[in-house]
């Protein structure tokens, strides 16, 4: 097991996600319990002294984000659950929506009331289907049960909920251009200041926040922050939906309390390395954080504080395990090619660095590379960090230094060899389409 | 796109005051769902009936990947060719699919049955390779479960 939770507290069943089944796991009580009991600054003092931070990635305290909110400053507020799940290697947000649709809307419900918000949205990448049906659905059944609209649980508080779907953009799942795709324009993220925290959503107050960080909110309110405190460590208070997925024996979502053992949980209960294989190393939080190889995972604990020291990051909860015998070349191209096609053009730096380094990576892999091309690589990733609006430029960078770094020797071999050391494999021959 | 207006008309109401910008985007999506794809007079059309500039129309046509500006086949096969699915079998996923249907990436064959794209991650990584038919994930994709999905949407 991986330590206490909070998240997958309950066996998944055909109806598991309805409303009925969750009101049996006493779904809504809580929501019930803080508009009786709690004044609303009552709530956010709660999700402060939770210390939880932020699930999405950039791990930012949420309480010091709710915080920010002047209650009774007489505009509109408003509260948006980011559903857009893209960061490669992440499929953890999935996982709620489709199998705990309630206990996102019962947190949102009670942020809702925390941030006096009127008017809530969940932003939901445009490829998920069945996460959308699962949540639509919900939110039919919670209208139809009086959670939502006017005077709800016979109190004076009110909300309505939009789902909005995006449409093929992964730049949005960052917060600013999230709002700007919201608002039905082309995705760009907007310069801070001012915070969306201060001006927002129709330039208005907003709290943004990622779906699994809101999940947490009815378990924090309904035990208490200093309660919630004691599962985790100090520094990383509670859980993280772990989504692991590449070459490992048991891939799927695993809800892991910080501070668990990382290789027990990779090699214990996700079963180790597909079919019986070397570890090579992990991307451990989504592709924009550093690769760890097998050997710096050992001491690591699976929270930030560790993870940081490592020299990676708890990012987004997506785990990628890779096998010895993979090519880090051929992964990379993979990786600069999605950055290429994902860099939304409104920088400089990120719209012409993308492409760059994306035909660097081409050329290396056929076999038409020259040996300055591996430092033209990080020339580009360092002289890019920090120029751009948004994180997407400064995370490509990061995997690429990472993966050069620890890897060189590989790159160095396909320049001069013209070909890959390691036959240019990405799959574990278990796999069922042998590359080749 | 006439004959939405009174679905538009009915989301219009779901979004605070103020907010009609926010449409341009499911509008969109409902077109597409209606006609295949997103016609020369449905932006002017939408444009007209949200209001909003017909430029912020055209660039979120431009910028979001989902949104098409000409009809396609009548299934579209989208496979994700990102890190893990790379990982658990996709390039060979693809190139089945190529060799099945006799069409490269980002085609529609001759008869108009099937387009094949490939498509960054999406979010399926734990049941690697992932076809996206039309608007389904089909997951764990080997080659006899490809066989399979091929023949039951020729029927």
């Amino acid at each position: 097991m991986t330590g206490r939770k909070l998240i997958m507290t309950f066996p998944v069943t055909e109806t598991s996600h309805l409303l009925a089944d969750y009101q049996a796991r006493g779904g809504y009580q809580t929501l019930a319990k803080a508009l009786r009991e709690m004044r609303p600054e009552e709530i956010t003092k709660e999700v402060v002294a939770s210390g939880i931070l932020g699930h999405g990635g950039a791990a930012f305290p949420a309480g010091r984000k709710w915080g920010v909110i002047k209650l009774n400053d007489e505009q509109p507020h408003f509260l948006c659950a980011n559903a857009d799940e893209g960061e490669p290697g992440t499929f953890k947000d999935r996982w709620i929506l489709e199998n705990a649709p309630h206990l996102l809307l019962e947190s949102m419900l009670i942020a809702a009331y925390a941030l006096q918000v009127r008017n809530a949205f969940v932003y939901i990448r445009g490829e998920f289907d069945l996460p959308y049906r699962r949540l639509a659905a919900a939110v039919e059944e919670a209208y139809a049960a009086g959670y939502f609209g006017e005077r709800i649980l016979g109190t004076d508080f009110a909300c309505d909920i939009v789902i909005y779907r995006g449409a093929g953009s992964y730049v949005c799942g960052e917060a600013s251009a999230l709002i700007t795709s919201i608002e039905g324009r082309k995705g760009y993220p907007r310069n801070r200041p001012p915070r969306l925290t201060v001006r927002g959503l129709y330039q208005r107050p907003t709290v943004i926040n990622n779906v699994e960080t809101l999940a947490n909110v009815t378990a924090i309110v309904a035990r208490g922050g200093e309660a919630f405190r004691t599962v985790g460590t100090a520094k990383s208070p509670g859980t993280q939906l772990v989504s692991i997925s590449g070459h490992v024996q048991r891939p799927g979502v695993y809800e892991v309390e910080y501070g668990y053992p990382l290789a027990k949980f990779i090699y214990e209960d996700c079963g180790g390395v597909l079919g019986g294989g070397k570890l090579k190393c992990i991307v451990p939080g989504g592709i924009s954080t550093k690769v760890l190889t097998a050997a710096e995972i050992e001491t690591v604990t699976y929270d930030h504080v560790s993870l940081t020291a490592a020299g990676s990051g708890v990012g987004s909860g997506g785990m990628v395990v890779i096998a010895e015998g993979t090519c880090m070349v051929r992964l990379l191209q993979i990786l600069l090619r999605f950055y290429h096609h994902e860099s939304c053009g409104q920088c400089t730096p990120c719209r012409e660095g993308m492409g760059w380094m994306h035909r660097i990576i081409d050329r290396i892999v056929a076999g038409e590379g020259r040996m300055d091309d591996i430092d033209q690589l990080v020339r580009i990733s360092k002289a890019n960090d920090g120029t751009t609006i948004c994180g997407m430029g400064d995370a490509a960078g990061y995997a690429t230094l990472g993966i050069i770094a620890k890897y060189r020797d590989e790159f160095e071999y396909y320049i001069e060899y013209k070909r890959s050391r390691l036959d240019g494999r990405l799959e574990v021959p278990q796999a069922e389409f042998a590359h080749g | 796109m006439k004959h939405l207006i009174p679905e538009f008309d009915a989301m219009r109401r779901r979004y605070p005051p103020g907010a009609e910008s926010s449409l341009v985007l499911p509008c969109l999506r409902r077109i597409q769902e209606d006609r295949g794809y997103v016609a020369d007079s449905d932006i002017a059309e939408l444009a007209a009936y949200i209001p909003v500039p017909r430029i912020q129309v055209e660039e979120v046509l431009a910028h979001y990947t989902q949104y098409r500006r000409a009809p396609i086949g009548r299934w579209h096969l989208q496979v994700c060719h990102n890190l893990s699915c790379s990982m658990r079998g996709a390039e060979g996923a693809l190139g089945h699919l190529q060799r099945k249907l006799g069409t490269e990436p980002g085609q529609t064959t001759a008869d108009g049955r099937f387009t094949l794209s490939t498509a960054e991650c999406l979010g399926s990584c734990g049941t690697a390779p992932v076809v996206m038919v039309n608007d389904a994930y089909h997951e764990n994709m080997s080659p006899a479960r490809i066989d399979a999905l091929l023949q039951e949407l020729a029927k």
